[in-house]
């Protein structure tokens, strides 16, 4: 690509009219990154006969300082410090007519913790940019400088295990079904048995909230009811992801109180209240010994196109910033979106310290956490303990596997479905850790595990030919992409 | 009942070579192997007894294994558990824990409900054995 400046430079710069965004200062092909610039890398489409560069260092400027045309009040500004910089421009693999852009921004140019000021310069006006057919966010670099400023995870995997007493094996959870009208009698009653019958947690959905057929404090009442008849049947802990997603923030601070009162280990948010709902609500967390789950409802409207949106691997990252415990982040072999690198990716960005660049995860930088908690992943939609070998090989321990039509569909009821899934869970880890090739041998170690197990039996019988085969609308470009994950 | 905490309480009672397996796991992972016992189940009981300090610097299951035995020998009427503890930073926590020993009756829990105002109540778990003073528990 072009690796030449054409930055006009002096009094010419700032002569009225309209000039091309690559010579006001916003295609800066010398320029390094420091270690405190935010770095963005974008997917940028232009249209028909639009030079790419063009193109490129017209996102930097309109996701920064930049306006249509010269205006002279840039001069009493450090104006050159806070144009984002477009330093490369390359094009996307195999995709004619895509252009990666990588921009960086320096840090002045952002509030210290706040994901929605992050989101409005980078995501804000570009998106709708006439010139461009589309453009979708890839990845972001967020220097250590900017990571500090956030809170981070209420309270993070290790301090999750310690409240729940929970080491060594991923976490089971079901989502109550039917989703919606279930009464809060009826509702805690599958609550009670899917914990009783082995699982750690129950959940409810993205849109329980406060309907005509269960309002908020009677799904809350008979909920807890149910944990703490399961907790005393079981003598462990238990919990139940109480939905306090509201009309207002008022309403969910009401609603949150009223779970903790009730010795709600957990509440849950989804990503459709905004960012500063959920930073708030993560602060909240913070000051009452709360975890904090976030279903990401409404994501796969931006994140599931290769070439316009944001990309989940950016909302993750915005995620562990703002503070949520858990977040959905794919199965792979399950059946919602998600191909098994590109997940991969998201995987590491929940729980890692550090995330080495690796392109065919779609990872594009080195990314330190600086000591920033780690958020538990949960793989939920279409999965069962048939396919408890692949799970555990694909996403490890330290994940909640909801299985909620795999807990609740069992023929022979929802205690049967629990204990199914908790001791296909358990046989699996036993025997990861004795070294056996759990991954080829999985079949035949959950057959074994059955012998002594009937409700097992008979959810590997009724689900043993469930998968969902499709091919991926998001994966790397830099390798060739597995449709499916065995 | 049987109170399900740890890793593997939903599958049959381990044998000794499948907890000496489990061990050798964790002391391929450079984990310390810790053993301790209570009999009070509760399930908010963090700090069980500790069968001295955890092993850091034991490095084979057998050594273990000989511990374990000791300690089932004088507490085999209790609750006894093995952890691996990773020191390595970011972590500095429990990596793996499971009950390899348990009394031969478990009564459970008893729960309370206080009616508050409203229809709030609350909860409060009792372990039937906890009635009875420490030692005097199971057995």
């Amino acid at each position: 690509m072009n690796d030449q400046s054409m930055t006009v430079r002096g009094k010419d710069r700032y002569r009225s009219g309209v000039m091309e965004y690559k010579r006001m200062g916003y295609w800066e092909p010398a320029y390094e990154p420091r270690d405190t610039d935010v770095i963005a890398l974008f997917r940028v489409t232009p249209q028909d006969g639009v030079d790419p560069t063009e193109a490129c260092a017209a996102v930097a400027g309109e996701s920064s300082t930049a306006t249509w045309t010269v205006v002279w009040t840039d001069r009493l500004t450090a104006a050159e410090k806070y144009r984002a910089k477009c330093y490369r421009v390359e094009p996307v693999p195999n995709s004619p007519g895509s252009y990666f852009a990588y921009i960086a921004y320096d840090l002045d140019l952002f509030e210290p913790g706040s994901i929605a000021n992050l989101t409005a310069s980078i995501i804000g006006n570009v998106f709708g940019f006439k010139p461009l057919k589309a453009l979708r966010l890839e990845d972001m670099r967020l220097p250590v400088a900017y990571v500090k400023t956030f809170q981070g995870p209420a309270t993070g995997i290790v301090v999750e295990r310690e409240r729940l007493d929970k080491f060594g094996r991923p976490l089971l959870g079901a989502t109550v079904k039917p989703k919606l009208g279930l009464s809060g009698r009826n509702y805690g009653r599958v609550v009670y048995e899917a914990l009783k019958g082995g699982l750690d947690f129950t959940k409810d959905d993205e849109n329980i909230n406060s309907q005509p057929f269960m309002h908020w404090r009677e799904r809350y009442l008979y909920c807890m009811e149910a944990v703490n008849r399961a907790q005393a049947a079981t003598g462990e802990i238990k919990g139940t992801y109480l939905n306090v997603t509201a009309a207002t923030m008022e309403d969910m601070y009401e609603r949150a109180e009223f779970a903790r009162d009730l010795g709600s280990v957990v509440i849950m948010i989804d990503l459709v209240i905004g960012y500063t709902a959920i930073q708030s609500m993560a602060k909240w967390a913070r000051k009452n010994d709360m975890i904090l789950h976030l279903h990401r409802a409404g994501h796969s409207t931006y994140t599931r196109q290769r070439t316009h949106g944001v990309s989940f691997r950016v909302i993750a990252k915005w995620m562990r910033l703002a503070g949520v415990d858990h977040i959905h982040a794919g199965t792979v072999v399950g059946k919602l979106e998600g191909d098994p690198n590109t997940t991969r990716g998201y995987y590491d960005i929940c729980r890692e310290d550090f995330n080495p660049m690796r392109l065919e995860h779609g990872v594009f930088f080195d990314q330190p956490w600086a000591s920033l908690n780690r958020m538990m992943p949960v793989a939920s939609g279409g999965i069962h303990a048939g396919q408890m070998h692949q799970l555990l090989d694909l996403l490890g321990e330290d994940v909640v596997l909801q299985f909620g039509g795999g807990t609740i569909g069992h023929p022979r009821g929802i205690q049967a479905g629990a204990t199914a899934n908790r001791v296909a869970l358990e046989a699996m880890i036993l025997a990861r850790n004795e070294g056996r090739d759990y991954l080829h041998e999985g079949p035949e170690i959950l057959a074994r595990a059955a012998q002594s197990c009937t409700p097992l039996r008979e959810a590997l019988d009724i689900w043993k030919n469930v998968t969902f085969n499709y091919e991926s609308t998001d994966a790397p470009d830099f390798v060739p992409t597995p449709s499916m994950a065995v | 009942m049987r109170i399900t905490q740890g890793c593997f309480s939903f599958l049959p009672d381990l044998t000794d070579e499948q907890i000496t397996a489990q061990v050798q796991y964790c002391l391929d992972k450079g984990w310390a192997v810790n053993i301790e016992f209570t009999d009070d189940p509760h399930p908010r009981n963090t700090y069980w007894e500790m069968w001295g300090l955890p092993m850091f610097d034991l490095r084979d299951a057998a050594g273990i294994m000989k511990e374990l035995a000791e300690c089932r020998r004088v507490y085999g009427d209790r609750y006894i558990r093995v952890s691996g503890f990773d020191s390595s930073h970011g972590w500095e926590s429990v990596r793996i824990s499971f009950i390899v020993n348990r009394p031969k009756e478990e009564p459970g829990f008893r729960l309370d409900r206080q009616e508050q105002r409203g229809r709030n109540i609350s909860y409060s778990t009792h372990a039937y054995a906890a009635a009875k003073p420490e030692g005097e528990r199971y057995g």
